[in-house]
């Protein structure tokens, strides 16, 4: 059978924010742009954000983009790149201005401006009072921007591969990336698609574990071609769990409830945050709140029969706050738990959230591997968004930070492309030996028979991370839980489908996607094992103590082996003074 | 709990048949998503689209018990049984429960959902009042489910010339919006007998939103602007 072919300079994988502002980066220069996304665009997971995305504009509280700088720094646990956190910061104003002329319907001041809540991890002056940089559309604001990516692209005719799920890369002899071998969701047909340039925007891998505030695609897609491309992942082991997802479901409460004045409350009405961030309390950075959380239901304060959860209360700030500013988790705590958070205070747990670890890149988009010497390019091969480590949220992301990653460094590889394409002009020979590889990945789940199911696995895999991955970490969990994923990952040769039709077969999406999970899941418990420190979300309670001696550096993964080496954090700025490792207190 | 669900697979169906399941364990607070899910792990060749599971990306549209509703906000206690679970109606069937919706995304991007200025752009945002922002609300919230248009009658008979109630909820979105400059285009590409005047204000689509918008006042607004527009 002979395959059929598209041929595209650019080929975006993943139409959420990151893929889709890149694109229309593209389409305006008119680059001959594919954008290939397992669903419709407007459904990828950029359109659950909620409280808003991140820019110095300074129209509520005195601003500038250097304290929103120190901040995202500090609040990296002085992992993050600060080459990369400047040129994010500085770009922020820009890019949501310019957010504002595409029509993101942002909520507004009296004065016509856009409006700005405080947000966790926020200050003005370098660690001075609270500062409210969060720029908010209610609290729909990945909705909106979603949207209106989504409409500019379609006004600059950018072409769309909806519901095609992307299988792996494809590489030549001299490592240059080609594009992707793609199967169309809807006749199971595979398609090779060339370009001179593949850019990864497949977003995070919450659905490693079993709660989590992700959407079910969330299955860190690019994450896993990477690994099977010979490319490392970056800083695996901080996966930001946040503190406020509807216990026991998962669903998310957006840091916003708190920015727009709730609070938390354990099982003796305490506002115990109180204690652990004195000064920005219940504004403190993710990790900490979350690690508050964990604390106190450890130690016997937690709310309900149980005792496993503690409670966000939003009662007071009134009915008209909520319905105007919080309207979407209004009506999620309704929908989900019965209940009126205008009355009742609300049962949260921190919840699997946010993958800072990913694809390593440079502030270009460009993914980049160690050399003997150094750094190298993968020449065609670009990575932005969630799945990316740039890094700029280091151990630990700042709430808002994300959805500016996003259109900052989407729109970074965008331009870095069009250099790229000047510089090669033609396609290069296809490489057949990697079209094989990636084809027997597709056809080996045509194999039929008695097996173990795709589902089983799944549910076994993220109660396993849940378990041996969570929170709070220890040498010997954690040992068991590169153990536990070992053997699952043996399993996986038994699976088999139970559904071998061409069209519209998502049993075998779910199957690709939960070999994905698998890798993944690999590399972040290896990673997490091997870090004997405690740095932002990556906390060890036999090493509870930063180690800069030692530690200030970013692990890198390679599958091959299960092997990890490290390479130095990037302490220099790009024009301002380094912010040197100081002591985290909120 | 009982389901009679539909079921067509195109490569081995000569027509499509309801099919009966049974789910034993309901947990309380279980949505219909989650009953799906349960029953797919039972059999895997059950076909339907879903993701975020709350109700914000639009992907699980489908006609519960004789309503268009996204099932990952259905509660299996709001439900009959046996529940009868359906394709949306009027559009293709592409396998079970997932049907083609190229013509309400055609309709979609023929409105121009995009904002239209032709003013140089200032280098900070539009100023735009609380009050002229609140007009997109009740609007921009669309999520593109479909279960409007594909439970309106008008969108039945003539998918390829109505623009259906989701698209002119958008084009009203942008009409409404105090920085757009298109406004005489707008209207002028929704004239003609099809394109907006198909709508007989039967209100079904307001019924099923899922998010609670009202695609009938919106259609009547731009009804309303275009005679302001005559005078
Ligand atoms: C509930 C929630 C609320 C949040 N709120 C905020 C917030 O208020 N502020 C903030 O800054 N951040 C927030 N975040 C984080 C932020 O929304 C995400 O990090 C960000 O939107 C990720 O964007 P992305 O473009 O990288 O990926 P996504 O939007 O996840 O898009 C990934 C794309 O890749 C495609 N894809 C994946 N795999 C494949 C494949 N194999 N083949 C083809 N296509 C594929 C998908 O179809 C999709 O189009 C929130 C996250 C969650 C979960
Ligand atoms: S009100 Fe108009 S658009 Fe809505 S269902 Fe009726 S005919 Fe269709
Ligand atoms: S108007 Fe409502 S029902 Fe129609 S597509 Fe939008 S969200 Fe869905
Ligand atoms: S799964 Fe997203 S709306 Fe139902």
């Amino acid at each position: 059978m002979s395959l059929a072919r598209r041929k595209f300079d650019v080929l975006a994988i993943g139409a959420g924010g990151g893929g889709l502002r890149s694109a229309l980066q593209l389409s305006r220069e008119e680059a001959n742009v594919a954008v290939v996304s397992k669903v419709f665009p407007t459904r990828s997971h950029t359109v659950a954000a909620q409280g808003g995305i991140n820019a110095a504009l300074a129209n509520v509280l005195p601003d500038n983009w250097h304290w929103h700088m120190y901040d995202t720094v500090k609040g990296s646990d002085y992992l993050g790149d600060q080459d990369a956190i400047e040129y994010m910061c500085r770009a922020a104003s820009h890019l949501v201005y310019e957010l504002e002329h595409y029509g993101v319907p942002f909520s507004r001041l009296d004065n016509g401006k856009i409006y700005q809540r405080p947000f966790g991890g926020q200050s003005q002056n370098f660690g001075g009072d609270q500062a409210a940089r969060t720029c908010a559309a209610a609290d729909r604001t990945g909705h909106a921007m979603l949207h209106s990516l989504y409409q500019q692209n379609i006004r600059a005719k950018t072409h769309f591969f909806d519901e095609y799920f992307a299988v792996d890369l494809i590489k030549d002899q001299d490592g240059f990336i080609l594009g992707a071998l793609v199967v169309e969701i809807e006749s199971g047909e595979p398609l090779l698609i060339e370009a001179k340039t593949t850019l990864l925007a497949t977003g995070g891998a919450g659905q490693l574990f079993r709660t989590n505030t992700n959407a079910r695609i969330n299955t860190g897609d690019g994450l896993g071609m990477a690994l099977r491309a010979g490319i490392p992942l970056q800083d695996m082991e901080f996966f930001q769990f946040h503190p406020t997802g509807i216990a026991g479901k998962g669903m998310l409460i957006t840091e916003g409830a708190r920015g727009e004045g709730g609070y938390l409350l354990n099982k003796d009405g305490e506002r115990f945050m109180e204690r652990y961030a004195p000064h920005a309390k219940d504004l403190a950075s993710r990790d900490v709140v979350s690690r508050a959380i964990a604390t106190e239901v450890r130690e016997g304060r937690g709310c309900g029969p149980e005792g496993d959860y503690v409670l966000l209360k939003l009662d007071h700030l009134g009915q008209e706050v909520l319905n105007k500013r919080l309207p979407g988790i209004s009506d999620t705590i309704q929908t989900f738990l019965h209940i009126d958070p205008a009355k009742e205070p609300v049962p949260v747990f921190p919840t699997a959230h946010y993958t800072m670890g990913g694809i390593p890149t440079n502030r270009h988009g460009r993914v980049v591997v160690p050399v003997e010497q150094g750094e190298e390019e993968i020449p065609g091969l670009y990575a932005a968004g969630e799945c990316a480590c740039v890094s700029v949220h280091g151990a630990n992301r700042l709430g808002g930070n994300s959805l500016l990653d996003i259109v900052v460094f989407g729109r970074a590889a965008g331009n870095d492309i069009i250099d790229y394409l000047k510089k090669n002009r033609y396609h290069r020979q296809l490489d057949n030996s990697s079209v094989e590889q990636a084809m027997a990945r597709l056809t080996r789940w045509d194999q039929k028979g008695d097996g173990e199911r795709v589902a089983d696995l799944r549910y076994e895999l993220q109660a396993t991370m849940e378990k041996y991955c969570g929170v709070f970490r220890t040498k010997e969990v954690l040992q068991e839980g590169v153990e536990k994923v070992l053997q699952l990952e043996k399993r996986m040769a038994d699976v088999r489908l139970h559904d071998h039709s061409r069209v519209f077969n998502t049993a075998r999406i779910e199957a690709m996607e939960l070999e994905n999970l698998m890798d993944i899941a690999l590399a972040t418990v290896v990673s997490a094992l091997a870090r004997e420190e405690s740095r932002g979300a990556h906390s060890r309670i036999d090493f509870p103590q930063r180690d800069d001696v030692h530690w200030l550096k970013h692990s890198l993964f390679f599958k091959e082996g299960r092997r990890l080496e490290y390479k130095p954090v990037t302490l220099k700025p790009l024009s301002v003074e380094s912010f040197p490792p100081k002591e985290r207190v909120y | 709990m009982r389901f009679r669900i539909y079921r067509y697979n195109p490569e081995t169906d000569q027509k499509p048949h309801m099919q009966e399941y049974v789910l034993e364990e309901i947990q309380p607070g279980m949505m219909l998503r989650d009953a799906l899910l349960k029953l797919k792990e039972q059999d895997e060749t059950l076909v339907f689209r879903h993701s975020c599971g709350e109700g914000v990306c639009g992907s699980d549209a489908m006609n519960i018990n004789g309503r268009n509703g996204l099932a990952c906000i259905t509660p299996l206690e709001s439900l009959k049984t046996p529940v009868e679970i359906r394709p949306v109606p009027g559009m293709p069937v592409i396998r079970d429960l997932v049907v083609d919706m190229g013509q309400f995304y055609h309709h979609y991007r023929a409105i121009k959902p995009y904002l239209i200025v032709h003013d140089p752009e200032p280098e900070v945002e539009y100023r735009q009042s609380p009050e002229e922002r609140e007009k997109l609300d009740g609007l921009y919230e669309c999520i593109l489910c479909g279960c409007c248009s594909t439970s309106c009658p008008s969108f039945w008979w003539n998918p390829d010339k109505f623009r259906g109630p989701a698209a002119l909820l958008q084009a009203y979105r942008f009409l409404a919006d105090s920085r757009d400059q298109a406004t005489a285009q707008r209207l002028e590409e929704l004239e003609g007998p099809y394109r907006l005047f198909r709508c007989h204000t039967i209100m079904n689509c307001v019924n099923v939103c899922p998010k609670g918008l009202n695609p009938t006042a919106a259609i009547n607004n731009i009804k309303k602007l275009m005679v302001k527009d005559m005078v």
